[in-house]
């Protein structure tokens, strides 16, 4: 399949937009019509044709402005790329899963050529044909991490292990859902978590931290998060707050179905083999509610979801304000159907929406 | 999450290999060396790390876990050495006597529990006998990257100083080595002293060493987190004894000569476990009812959990007395 890359931005006039390929294989994240937190993870070893689990580094129509989107947020902060001194060697490990997997993965749009380590990388959607030397970082224009982060959508934590904890050491982090990289360098799992309510009681970290130190070389793992945003933006920063923060209060009636959206990241979980750290790509995927609602189960689910949610988790997720008018729009999409269970749209086998109109024509 | 998660299998995923090479290297250690069977390319591996072998002994199936020691550069070759264990419970034997070169063999994805902290401005290594191996891969690629490091290992006498006329060769100035047949000892307390900030001490040997060295660097105030040990223990025998296993609803009996996660595995059970040498905590299970004594082994669990009769390693550790229900 050869991919059609969009023209099109995540910021100022919003142009971007999902095709009805992207909005079919959205990863929608509720398999069932209320959420709770959970460490919800499963193998990283493929999924259904097409879906957005399939490969290890999901491409899509997405990617070229994606990756200009991230060019333009370095230009004003170089700080959201950094690598402590120790992690020099993750950032190779991570250079060469991505390129392997990519090369391999997506033959058409990405060749990797080894001679020993003298390594020809060619990424012809970004029209990069360039060859160095592995392992020697005088031979890349920046440091192995930045290098192949900037032609990778998903922002990526590397995170250290010593003595049964990790460790946030390293990372490339444009397109985050309202957390720093650079407040964050150098905590432990617990320190950056901290911010999370509930889950802290419900021993959700504890649990999932032991899951994520026996992640083992040749057996990555996966699992689904989410938020809201509005308007497509990628980069919802703390250090951007004052930009983006005040746009939630832009929402009306008239034009939540396109500014809203969900906002899923694939969250999947490598161990890197020369230097046994632990890469976390975070991958953004986002749908304005107005294409959601297309796929019927969704539309339905998402409402029910969202009405259930535990004030606590709508106030860390920071929808709480705009929860009512999210209600009245979604409460139309909701006809009171039972849903399939499982997250896939189903679209021929749901039924398409009940309105009052079809009952009244009855 | 997405449409039928699928179940994980116990331990690490496996590469088929062929046995390339078997070397006597002294009286008691031989090193193994295998290639892939479908000739790819090995994974890389962080040096420190250890495979677990799977062997086919008659209907008996092993599994020993064993440091990679060849260079983790090179991926066209993984090797490790075994010391024979005469009065062990065979694996090693088996190695020994009947593992031959083109033998088809299964092993593990590398597992690592004895990283080196990158941080380190230098690395101070402590060897006692075998313990030499993950120091064999550590030593190449610190060699690779630049990296400042000295060896200490401790011998039993010349004859059995695995790999001792390679490495005072290679690297005549960083590897001071010690034979017990001339009363040479590493002087720790002096080596310790001397070294600056941001050095990392590694040992790699017997319990009693291990133990020396933790309880001498805290004593000159090391900080616990640049002390780094690795002992893999092998599961002892012991007398048989009962067990019920509540999850799978069956009862299975331990033999002498087998671990109880071995006993689980015959018996079909899917039982979580990584380096089946009580330090990885895969294996840790839950014990619901216990009447009689715990031979507690690992180093996993803490003194409480030991004490409270709640938890249980089955990879090393073992049970006397009437019965015990376990949650598995």
């Amino acid at each position: 399949m050869t991919i059609q890359f969009n023209t099109e931005t995540f910021r100022d006039d919003y142009s971007f937009r999902n095709s009805d390929w992207a909005i079919k294989r959205f990863p929608f994240p509720f398999h069932e019509d209320s959420y709770m937190y959970s460490v919800n993870m499963e193998q990283h070893r493929g999924g259904p044709e097409g879906s957005v689990y399939e490969k290890r580094f999901d491409v899509d129509e997405h990617y070229v402005s994606e990756m200009q989107d991230r060019a333009i947020v370095l230009a004003d902060d170089p700080l959201r790329c950094q690598s402590l001194p120790h992690m020099t060697l993750a950032g190779w490990d991570t250079l060469e899963l991505i390129m392997v997997s990519k090369s391999e993965d997506y033959p058409d749009l990405f060749e990797l050529h080894r001679d020993g380590n003298r390594w020809r990388w060619i990424n012809k959607p970004m029209g990069i044909d360039h060859t160095f030397t592995f392992l020697d970082e005088t031979t890349l224009p920046c440091g192995p991490l930045e290098y192949i982060t900037r032609q990778a959508q998903g922002d990526y934590a590397v995170l250290d292990q010593r003595g049964d904890m990790l460790y946030m050491d390293a990372g490339m982090v444009t397109t985050q859902a309202d957390w720093s990289l650079d407040f964050d360098i150098g905590m432990d799992f617990f320190e950056w978590h901290a911010p999370v309510p509930l889950a802290h009681e419900m021993g959700i970290f504890k649990r999932a931290l032991k899951f994520l130190l026996n992640i083992q070389q040749g057996a990555p793992a996966r699992r689904l998060n989410w938020t809201m945003t509005v308007n497509p933006l990628l980069d919802t920063s703390p250090e951007n707050y004052h930009k983006w923060g005040i746009q939630k209060t832009s929402l009306t009636p008239e034009n939540i179905g396109a500014k809203q959206h969900l906002r899923v990241e694939l969250q999947t979980f490598y161990r890197l083999p020369r230097s046994n750290a632990l890469l976390f790509p975070i991958r953004c995927y986002l749908i304005a509610f107005q294409d959601l609602v297309r796929i019927p189960k969704w539309g339905r689910r998402l409402h029910r979801v969202v009405r259930d949610l535990p004030d606590e988790l709508a106030t860390y997720k920071g929808f709480i304000a705009n929860r009512p008018l999210m209600l009245d729009y979604l409460g139309r999409h909701d006809d009171g159907l039972p849903t399939s269970p499982g997250v896939w749209p189903d679209l021929d086998s749901e039924p398409p929406l009940q309105t009052q109109n079809d009952a009244r024509s009855r | 999450m997405s449409a039928a998660p699928q179940k994980a299998r116990a331990g690490a995923e496996k590469i088929d290999v062929i046995v390339s090479a078997v070397v006597p290297l002294n009286e008691l250690v031989t090193r193994f060396e295998f290639t892939r069977a479908d000739d790819k390319a090995f994974p890389p591996f962080s040096a420190g790390a250890h495979t677990v072998v799977e062997m086919r002994d008659g209907d008996r199936l092993r599994l020993n876990p064993y440091s990679l020691m060849s260079d983790p550069a090179d991926s066209s070759q993984y090797a490790i050495s075994v010391r024979r264990d005469d009065a062990g419970r065979g694996g090693s034997l088996f190695m020994h006597r009947s593992v031959k070169v083109g033998d088809r063999m299964k092993i593990s994805y590398p597992v690592n529990l004895f990283p080196l902290d990158l941080r380190g401005r230098k690395h101070v290594f402590l060897a006692g006998g075998i313990g030499i191996t993950p120091f064999m891969a550590m030593i190449a690629h610190l060699e690779r990257m630049g990296g400042a490091w000295e060896l200490h290992y401790a011998c039993r006498n010349e004859a059995l100083g695995t790999y001792v006329d390679q490495l005072t060769s290679r690297y005549p100035n960083k590897v001071h080595v010690y034979f017990d047949d001339r009363n040479q000892a590493i002087a720790l307390e002096d080596l310790l002293d001397g070294q600056p900030l941001g050095t990392h001490v590694y040992v790699c040997g017997p319990k009693g060493m291990i133990d020396w060295v933790h309880a001498t660097a805290a004593a000159h105030g090391w900080p616990d987190e640049n002390v780094h040990s690795e002992e893999f223990l092998a599961p002892q025998p012991g007398k048989p004894f009962e067990v019920r296993l509540c999850r799978s609803d069956i009862t299975i009996q331990v033999g002498e000569s087998e671990s109880l996660l071995e006993a689980m595995e015959r018996c079909g059970v899917d039982a979580p476990f990584l380096c089946r040498g009580g330090a990885c905590g895969q294996c840790e299970t839950d014990v619901i009812e216990a009447d009689g004594t715990f031979v507690h082994r690992d180093h996993w669990l803490d003194d409480e959990d030991h004490t409270s009769g709640k938890k249980i390693m089955p990879c090393v550790s073992r049970f006397v007395g009437k019965s015990l229900v376990l949650d598995r």
